[in-house]
């Protein structure tokens, strides 16, 4: 059993026999091919063809380095305080002195949503992070050890993945505590299933291939061969998830603070922007919620781009 | 401003709103007329008024475990009481009730013995129940009974008004009820007229009673079986609830609608688009800025009337070793940014409680504004006199149901406590935990309150609020003083002489030492279609139809 | 070797009986790791320690955490999932009446999704790399990168608000009529059975725009996964040697490529269903939608046990059902699944 983060065009695997499906092993042997590993030329040439036929990703990566470069340089930059409040100004439209308009505190917009851009992408990178390498090691040691390691983390896995994810995240956050930390260690926990499964689909499938044994042979250990050999070759489509998953983790921190179990006043947020932001739509201020919500939309597109020339990149009977 | 609906039924809202159309006679499902599939208009005439509810009603019996304030709606319109309060018109012309008068509900009369101990009740001897049954003496018994058994917020309520057990009651004869009381309680009388006390018809009730269930809770929780101004014709938990109008109705004037439908719409965004299209009549209880707006905007009528014996307060917790010392807390009470809070928060709608000039107070009018104002240099020599120059750190606690004006109050505060070097940084508690840690744990060390007093003295507020033992003392403020001024007024009649400088001295000490920061006091606002009149504002902040009226 | 179908089937459901038993444990540990204290809550405004104590074990609250697991234990073994104390129904009553509403309008926003989701999966497939794929990629992936209480607000605003177009946003059914006898759960189809035109299209009315907003944010894994599965198709061998015998491309697409990529297809539409379900309690609250999405968030503001219990289990028990049958549409579809690795 397997659900998808928000975005997903694998062939996913549905529980088993060994809970490796022939869909499961069509795909990976399909990316197979990637055995040797190719060569740093091949793939920045490669890389150019990519981005020559498909500009969408190109804008991605311009999108995705600009808001790097706002994550790093954004509170410094902010034309106004984002935290400090101004009551006379409250609820103005946008205009030349405030480019988004200023919110129900007198506070700009655009330079709170600005500085949430560090915030946001730390939440998205940390709680896939979290899930990645996790996710990764859980998945990769049942795939290679199989036996009851395999079933019994298979059964767990399979337990948080019967979890309504969003309902999951909610309770997590109720239980633990309304802080940044909190939401990225539930988001984290709710992505976590998906790297395990297809962290073991891919190492199982390679277990016994020839260079598998072939390094054995030369007397590898085996947690060496695991991290050495057989792993890498399981990155790529790792890497392409990982991009379709950074942007889902916002949208879930978006999702929870409309609830209310976001991130703490007063710091700025895209998603509770867009949830406090949404109340005023009906009364005609709608740059409270347009401005950061776009920004969000945009980010979260940007990953999904990018995710897609990851994989265009990293696996060419994929690409488009 | 109504929109039409489509042809493809055979009758127009607005039709269906009026109704009045001959020949749709019955109540209830389907009996092979026109109207069969739909809510068929009553036979004598009279409106349907449609109203948005922005929280949901889980149980038809208020003196049921569980049952939240919403839901005490039921008990106000589907069931009458002893006594009940007057109605007075307010400057803007809407009505109010009037806590100063006390009116016959199913009692016509009542008289006090010469020491006060006892209430002798005369029931109307025409009272019907819904059914058609005659309300009679052992019916308020019952009821009564069971309400000071039943346990949780009921009885403590009926405790106010030195109601506590059921040998209090006795049944003289079909009409007539006494009341026995330890001592005399001005509170006793207006006790009786909450919600709490309501009248069931105790031959159904306990024809639905079992054994393991006396009090028939399972039956009444589901039903209704009062002599209300209107029945529960339908309830769909988490949909809607509809009243008919009870023909039977013998305390009062019959209401002019027939059918109120109050519809449950969680997003307050959705409730005002509604009312201001014309879909629903009546949008209960919006927010400040709505009603700014819409009163501006000219198409609706808003109405908004101060809540009585209310405030929003912040509370400084003496956990935290600071706000042990008064010095401290009042240095908070002048770091407070009141006119900016006023203004985002309430969007100015309210009173303001700040900005008295004397330590002393006046009258013994309540609330009434504290003598306090914006005044950061004051503040910050009050913390250096207590002995913190450099401030210190306070975690600062909202409640999540109540953020639409917690936060903005919370973070206009927060930044004007940082100036003078408190840091408060802010969390915010969702529902079932807020009361837990703020109320009965009361271990957050400074928060923003909201409590208000249903009978509307000062003395009750303080009992409530300022007493070590009361439930919303978050401050876990202790003053033997006022505990002797509470007990000494509570049930003392107002007109005592004794009375008047007792509360003055109760509000002097408040001022003094404000354990409990007083920002403003709120009002509730509601917007309705023009061509409705009659909205009554009530203690219980509940919706009371029975005068509601439909141009 | 491959074992026969039924075994399979079997050995599939015995599989999932651990994981059913894990999702039992973990709820309730779940919801007792919960902060809140419902007793205080439920004590009501005004309540003293005392009163609170009181509602406390009238809850059974008061009971150690292992007796309260066995009693819940015990009690899910005979159907039953307590009571909400709340609305104070059976949890299960409550599930009963809210689930339809949420099943309803998942699957009319599935329906919708995939009426656009398909044709430009199919679209984008048979024209890679051209400016057309990149516009349905951007529709789509628009689509999913809102939240989805943004869309649902925005819609509202626009359509309702001001054109006036769409039905006003208040619930499953405008309270001019009554909800029709109750046999599905699903209102159209429950009125079309009461031979009730009228209702039904009022209940279709107000499905409209609830169900364009969760379908917007369904557009992408489905579109994405019918582009990716028609690729892979149409570059496979026999279709090749069908174009190369001369087959029209109509046919070619419809009746062989599509067709072969239905599998991937499917089981990605069953798990965007149970996400899904789950995840439309923001679309619930902006339409006043009375579905289980709002339900759980309801309880679980104020520490609900039972119903938050109640919810998990329904929605486990669901994901686990939506997974079997489509292992099983894959064995019935595919004859060389069934494959013990």
């Amino acid at each position: 059993m397997n659900k998808p983060s928000q975005t997903t065009d694998m062939i996913k695997p549905v529980s088993g026999e060994d809970g490796i499906s022939l869909a499961d092993l069509n795909a990976a042997v399909t990316r197979q091919s990637g055995a040797a590993a190719p060569t740093r030329a091949n793939m920045l040439r490669h890389l150019a063809y990519i981005l020559k036929s498909n500009p969408m990703t190109l804008i991605a990566f311009i999108l995705f380095a600009l808001m790097l470069v706002a994550a790093l340089l954004g509170p410094l930059i902010t034309p106004y305080d984002p935290l400090k409040s101004s009551v006379a100004d409250a609820l103005q439209a946008p205009s030349l002195a405030h480019w988004f308009g200023t919110d129900d505190l007198g506070r700009d917009v655009f330079s709170r949503v600005l500085m949430a851009t560090r915030l946001d992408l730390a939440i998205a990178f940390s709680a896939v992070a979290i899930s990645f390498v996790f996710g990764s090691i859980i998945g990769s040691l049942s795939g290679y050890y199989g036996g009851w390691l395999d079933k019994v983390t298979g059964r767990i896995i399979d337990t948080i993945m019967a979890f309504p994810l969003f309902v999951l995240a909610m309770g997590i956050v109720a239980a633990l505590g309304n802080s940044v930390e909190n939401i990225v260690y539930a988001t984290a926990i709710v992505n976590l299933p998906f790297y395990a499964r297809m962290a073991r689909a891919e190492v199982n499938v390679r277990r016994d291939a020839g260079f598998v044994q072939a390094a054995r042979l030369s007397g590898n250990g085996d947690i060496r061969i695991l991290a050495t050999q057989i792993f890498p070759n399981a990155l790529p489509p790792m890497m392409v998830q990982i991009s379709l998953n950074l942007g889902w983790a916002i949208l879930n921190a978006a999702g929870l603070s409309f609830i209310g179990l976001g991130v703490s006043p007063p710091t700025p947020e895209w998603g509770i922007m867009v949830a406090e932001g949404a109340r005023y739509i009906v009364s005609g201020e709608w740059w409270l919620a347009l401005f950061p919500g776009a920004v969000l939309m945009l980010a979260v597109f940007t990953f999904n781009m990018l995710g897609d020339g990851l994989r265009d990149l990293v696996d060419p009977r994929q690409r488009s | 401003m109504s929109r039409e609906e489509p042809t493809s039924t055979h009758f127009s809202r607005r039709q269906f709103m009026k109704s009045g159309v001959a020949g749709a006679a019955t109540i209830g499902l389907g009996m092979a007329l026109p109207f069969a599939k739909v809510l068929p208009a009553s036979a004598q005439g009279g409106s349907t008024v449609v109203i948005a509810l922005g929280t949901t009603i889980n149980s038809l019996d208020l003196h049921r475990k569980g049952t939240n304030r919403p839901s005490y709606q039921v008990a106000v319109n589907a069931y009458d009481r002893l006594v009940s309060f007057g109605t007075k018109t307010m400057p803007d012309g809407s009505l109010s009730y009037d806590s100063s008068v006390i009116e016959p509900d199913l009692a016509e009369s009542w008289s006090f013995s010469e020491d006060g101990l006892t209430i002798t009740f005369n029931l109307r001897k025409d009272a019907v129940f819904s059914d058609g049954t005659p309300v009679t003496a052992t019916d308020v018994k019952w009821s009564l009974d069971r309400a000071v058994t039943l346990g949780g917020f009921p009885t403590t309520q009926m405790k106010a008004g030195l109601l506590e057990n059921p040998e209090q009651f006795t049944v003289v004869d079909d009409h007539t009820f006494v009341i026995t009381l330890p001592k005399f309680s001005k509170l006793t009388l207006p006790d009786l007229a909450v919600p709490v006390p309501f009248i069931i018809n105790s031959k159904v009730a306990l024809a639905n009673a079992t054994a393991d269930d006396p009090w028939a809770t399972e039956y009444l929780h589901r039903n209704t079986a009062g002599s209300g101004a209107f029945v529960v014709e339908r309830w769909e938990p988490g949909q809607q609830l509809v009243y008919t109008r009870n023909d039977n109705w013998s305390s009062g004037e019959l209401p002019e609608v027939s059918r109120v439908i109050m519809r449950e719409i969680p997003s307050p965004s959705t409730r005002r688009a509604l009312v201001e299209r014309g879909d629903i009549d009546m949008s209960y209880e919006v927010p400040p800025k709505d009603a700014l707006e819409l009163r501006d905007k000219g198409d609706l009528n808003v109405i908004s009337t101060p809540i009585e014996n209310s405030l929003f307060v912040v509370a400084c917790n003496e956990i935290f070793e600071p706000f042990k010392n008064k010095k401290v807390r009042q240095a908070m009470a002048y770091a407070i940014p009141y006119e900016d809070i006023f203004k985002t928060a309430a969007y100015s709608q309210g009173v303001p409680m700040w900005g008295a000039s004397e330590m002393s107070p006046a009258t013994t009018q309540w609330p009434q504004p504290f003598p306090y104002s914006t005044d950061l240099e004051k503040a910050k020599a009050l913390l250096t006199e207590a002995g913190y120059p450099d401030g210190f750190t306070v975690p600062f606690y909202i409640s999540l149901d109540l953020v639409s004006w917690m936060e903005p109050a919370a973070l206009l505060i927060q930044e004007n406590l940082a100036k003078i070097g408190v840091k408060a940084p802010i969390e915010k508690i969702p529902g079932a935990n807020w009361r837990t840690a703020a109320l009965v744990e009361k271990r957050l060390e400074m928060s923003l309150d909201d409590f208000a007093g249903w009978l509307n003295y000062p003395d009750y507020y303080f009992f409530w609020s300022y007493l070590e033992t009361s439930l919303f003392n978050a401050s876990n403020y202790s003053n033997p003083e006022i505990a002797t001024l509470v007990e000494e007024t509570l049930h003392l009649a107002t007109d005592d002489p004794a009375w008047e400088p007792k509360i003055k001295r109760l509000i002097e000490i408040a001022f003094e030492d404000v354990p409990r920061i007083p920002l403003w006091q709120p009002t509730l606002s509601s917007a309705m279609s023009k061509d409705l009149g009659g909205y009554e504002y009530w203690f219980h902040r509940q919706i009371d139809p029975r005068k509601l009226s439909k141009a | 070797m491959a074992k026969s179908k039924t075994m399979t089937v079997l050995g599939r459901v015995a599989e999932a009986i651990p994981t059913l038993i894990g999702v039992v444990i973990v709820a309730f540990l779940l919801t007792r790791a919960l902060p809140g204290d419902p007793a205080a809550y439920f004590a009501g405004p005004a309540a003293t320690l005392e009163s609170i104590q009181e509602v406390r074990v009238s809850l059974g609250l008061d009971k150690s955490l292992p007796e309260q697991f066995i009693i819940y234990v015990a009690d899910l073994a005979t159907g039953n999932l307590g009571n909400s104390i709340s609305t104070g129904q059976p949890v299960t009553a409550d599930v009963m009446s809210r689930l339809p509403a949420s099943l309803e309008l998942t699957l009319f926003a599935l329906v919708l999704s995939l009426g656009v989701a398909l044709p430009l999966g199919i679209l984008a497939a048979t024209k890679p790399g051209t400016w057309i794929d990149q516009l349905c990629r951007i529709i789509v992936t628009a689509g999913v990168s809102l939240p989805v209480f943004f869309t649902g607000l925005l819609l509202v605003y626009v359509f309702y608000y001001q054109l006036g177009v769409a039905p006003s946003p208040l619930g499953r059914l405008d309270f001019v009529y009554l909800s029709p006898p109750h046999v599905t759960g699903f209102y159209v189809v429950d009125a079309l059975i009461a031979g009730d035109g009228a209702t039904a299209w009022a209940a279709f009315r107000q499905l409209l725009l609830p169900a364009i907003t969760l379908g917007l944010f369904t557009l992408a894994p489905i579109a994405r996964m019918t582009r990716a599965a028609m690729l892979q198709v149409l570059s496979s061998d026999f279709i090749r040697t069908a174009r190369a015998a001369g087959l029209s491309w109509r046919k070619v697409l419809f009746t062989y490529a599509f067709r072969n990529a239905l599998l991937p297809i499917i089981t990605t539409l069953g798990m965007v269903f149970s996400f899904m379900l789950g995840a439309n309690v923001l679309v619930e609250k902006v339409f006043a939608w009375p579905g289980i999405g709002s339900y759980a968030v309801e309880a679980l503001v104020v520490s609900d046990y039972a119903a938050v219990q109640g919810f998990v289990l329904t929605m486990a028990v669901l994901f686990v059902t939506i997974n079997l049958l489509i292992d099983l549409a894959y064995t019935a579809i595919d004859p060389r699944v069934g494959f013990d690795g």
